[in-house]
């Protein structure tokens, strides 16, 4: 039982971090029907930005509140990220948007890729140890001989999380801008028409997704404390199938679709050994991601919340 | 040359294809002299125009954007490896063997495929990805409880092709003239290609080539036309992934050890550029597209690095990220500026156009 619910705090940890980069795929796709596949990758350097800051500022201002230290790190990451994607989308998106629809997804493993080499030239190939300021409390969640335990710093990974999904349904549902995206992704030609500027729209939609990233950047690099010019791709890979499990388009899908993935990934790597007799072990644990993608697809492809939509011609 | 090729005049046509066909006789030998390390890179490179004339199939002609092609050529390559190398014990000729990594790599596609290809492209685009992934973790971790792979370690000691006594792997005189490995391999390999691309140009221009075809222009029109659209995916998927399967064979034999390492995402990147690069459904142009970009990690060997030593006084950019770097440009930059690649074909020209 203890193992059961240690494994369900981690799973809700990493299922927080799935849904807050799943709302980035999910309101780029909701928006222009477009897989962002350099997401990750936004997120990966939202990460490596923060890395940066904060390795500089235990360097020459040891004094500071580790938590002050976070905020700064995150309040740099945040811009930078924001402006990845709003060029991103500019350079690479926006003469697409009239081609058919391979070439946007084919310009976008191109960002992803270039991107990514990018950053293993500053960075080097290596993995990186994230700086870890804040010192790790643990509390226990239940009393047996191996209590579940929960950290400070996956309490606070699940409340900020929580945090932003609401401040993102807010404004998408109760500002002049979020009333403007709905009306992009129901009809970019008719929102045009009513006087909406759809290329701010949807580059807003880019820096809002991008600027979520960035936090998930930074809870990824406190949480694993390891960071790789690699690490934003499956995790983009997986956040995506979180946005497709909870209906893609969908705000509250993603976070639900985040949430059960995390969970079905920690309960499925601790658990695989012992339902298959040592057969498999944790190592799988990346698999179980894709297996559930392919399961959504079939039995249910317009995801848990998501309306069936017809292809649009 | 292009022009020879087109000519309306039968003989003339023939003159254009006996130049080709010379050139690639002579490639070799003069490689040979260079190095048969260049022998060995123009096999490899030959062995990435078949294996992006099977995605072409896939991406060119279905307009199906498959990003884990990679896992079908990983799969023809195990499969090859676990029939004729030492770790199972298994030594069967390699006229048997490539026949069943394309069944075999065709089945995996058929299993991918049924449920995925109902549903819209994109979803498509991440499956494949997640499949690639699938694969290599499989690849990675099957060394146990049964050691199937081997794991991180790969299968060595994979067998030469042989054909009833003549080793294509070893150096001999044949003609009076001295025949390495890779010299013998490349005219193989030339003949699967050429073989390959016969296949290929029968398949655009038949019924089938045209449902595709159809399909990659407006599914839901070609369905209303009574074309049973999910089939014909599938099919696509199927063929693409045996030509991946028989290139694994290969490339198994080739190098004669694998690991998982050779099957990671970034060579599905590096196939799609080259069918990009040479325009999708293009065959010519992918094959082109293959030979080019096969060919620039090594002059970027010869000319980066000695450039970056001069100026830098060391080697500050490896030419592999610098080669990473220019696969993603070219994918960004051909389809904002040239869509329908090198060699544009005249259908795919006009569907990529923008619609005003």
């Amino acid at each position: 039982m203890d193992t059961f619910i240690q494994q369900l705090i981690n799973g809700v940890t990493l299922g927080s971090v799935y849904a807050v980069v799943a709302l980035g795929y999910t309101m780029v796709y909701g928006i222009i029907q477009l897989i962002n596949f350099a997401h990750g990758d936004v997120v990966m350097i939202g990460g490596m930005i923060s890395y940066t800051v904060l390795t500089a500022l235990v360097a020459s201002n040891p004094a500071l509140s580790p938590i002050l230290m976070v905020v700064i790190a995150t309040l740099v990451a945040i811009p930078l990220c924001m402006g990845i994607g709003f060029t991103m989308e500019r350079i690479a998106y926006k003469p697409l948007r009239k081609a058919p629809r391979l070439a946007p997804l084919i310009t976008a493993i191109g960002i992803s890729i270039i991107l990514q080499h990018l950053v293993m030239i500053i960075f080097s190939r290596n993995n990186l140890a994230y700086p870890q300021v804040i010192p790790l409390v643990t509390y226990n969640v239940t009393s047996g001989a191996t209590p579940a335990t929960i950290t400070n710093i996956q309490i606070v990974i699940i409340i900020v999380s929580i945090l932003m999904m609401l401040g993102l349904l807010y404004l998408v549902h109760r500002t002049k801008l979020g009333i403007a995206m709905r009306a992009v992704s129901q009809n970019q030609q008719v929102a045009g028409l009513m006087g909406v500027d759809i290329n701010r729209v949807i580059s807003y939609t880019f820096m809002i997704g991008a600027a979520l990233g960035a936090v998930a950047g930074v809870m990824w690099g406190s949480y694993y404390g390891i960071i790789h010019y690699t690490s934003g791709f499956i995790l983009g890979l997986k956040a995506f199938s979180a946005a497709v499990l909870g209906g893609i388009g969908n705000l509250a899908g993603a976070m639900l679709g985040g949430l059960l993935l995390g969970i079905i990934e920690a309960l499925g790597a601790g658990y695989i050994g012992d339902l298959t007799g040592g057969w498999f072990g944790s190592n799988y644990q990346d698999v179980f991601a894709f297996l559930v993608l392919i399961a959504v697809l079939i039995f249910r492809p317009s995801g848990l919340l998501g309306e069936r939509v017809g292809d649009r011609a | 040359m292009t022009n020879l090729l087109k000519s309306e005049n039968p003989s003339l046509r023939w003159l254009g294809f006996g130049m080709i066909a010379l050139a690639l006789i002579a490639l070799p030998f003069a490689l040979q002299w260079a190095g048969t390390a260049w022998v060995r890179i123009a096999n490899l490179a030959v062995l990435f125009a078949l294996l992006s004339v099977g995605l072409n199939i896939v991406v060119g002609f279905a307009g199906l954007l498959d990003l884990g092609y990679i896992a079908f050529f990983a799969v023809g390559a195990y499969t090859y490896a676990l029939l004729a190398s030492p770790h199972f014990g298994l030594h069967l000729p390699f006229y048997v063997i490539l026949p069943i990594c394309a069944a075999v790599a065709c089945l995996f596609g058929v299993l991918l495929g049924a449920p995925t290809l109902k549903l819209r492209g994109d979803y498509l685009a991440i499956v494949t990805l997640g499949f690639g992934e699938i694969i290599r973790i499989l690849m990675n971790n099957l060394s146990q409880p049964i050691n199937i792979t081997n794991g991180p370690q790969g299968i060595t000691g994979i067998d030469n092709f042989t054909f009833f006594g003549f080793d294509f792997g070893k150096k001999e005189e044949i003609f009076g003239f001295e025949w390495s490995g890779p010299l013998k391999y490349y005219f193989l390999l030339v003949a699967i290609l050429m073989l390959a691309v016969m296949v290929n140009f029968r398949l655009k221009n038949s019924r089938i080539g045209r449902a595709w075809e159809a399909i990659r222009e407006d599914e839901i029109a070609a369905r209303a036309m009574g074309i049973d659209t999910t089939k014909m995916k599938l099919l696509a998927f199927a063929m693409g992934a045996s030509f991946g399967g028989v290139a694994g064979g290969i490339f198994s034999a080739l190098q004669g050890f694998i690991s998982p390492e050779s099957f990671v995402l970034g060579e599905s990147i590096i196939v799609l550029a080259m069918v990009v690069l040479g325009g999708m459904g293009n065959i010519w142009g992918v094959v082109l597209g293959a030979v080019l970009l096969s060919f620039v990690p090594e002059i970027l060997r010869y000319t980066v690095e000695p450039f970056q030593k001069m100026v830098l006084g060391q080697v500050w950019i490896e030419p592999e990220i610098i080669r990473m770097l220019l696969f993603g440009l070219a994918l960004v930059l051909m389809m904002l500026y040239r869509p329908a690649g090198m060699l544009p074909s005249a259908v795919r020209k006009r569907e990529l156009a923008k619609e005003e």
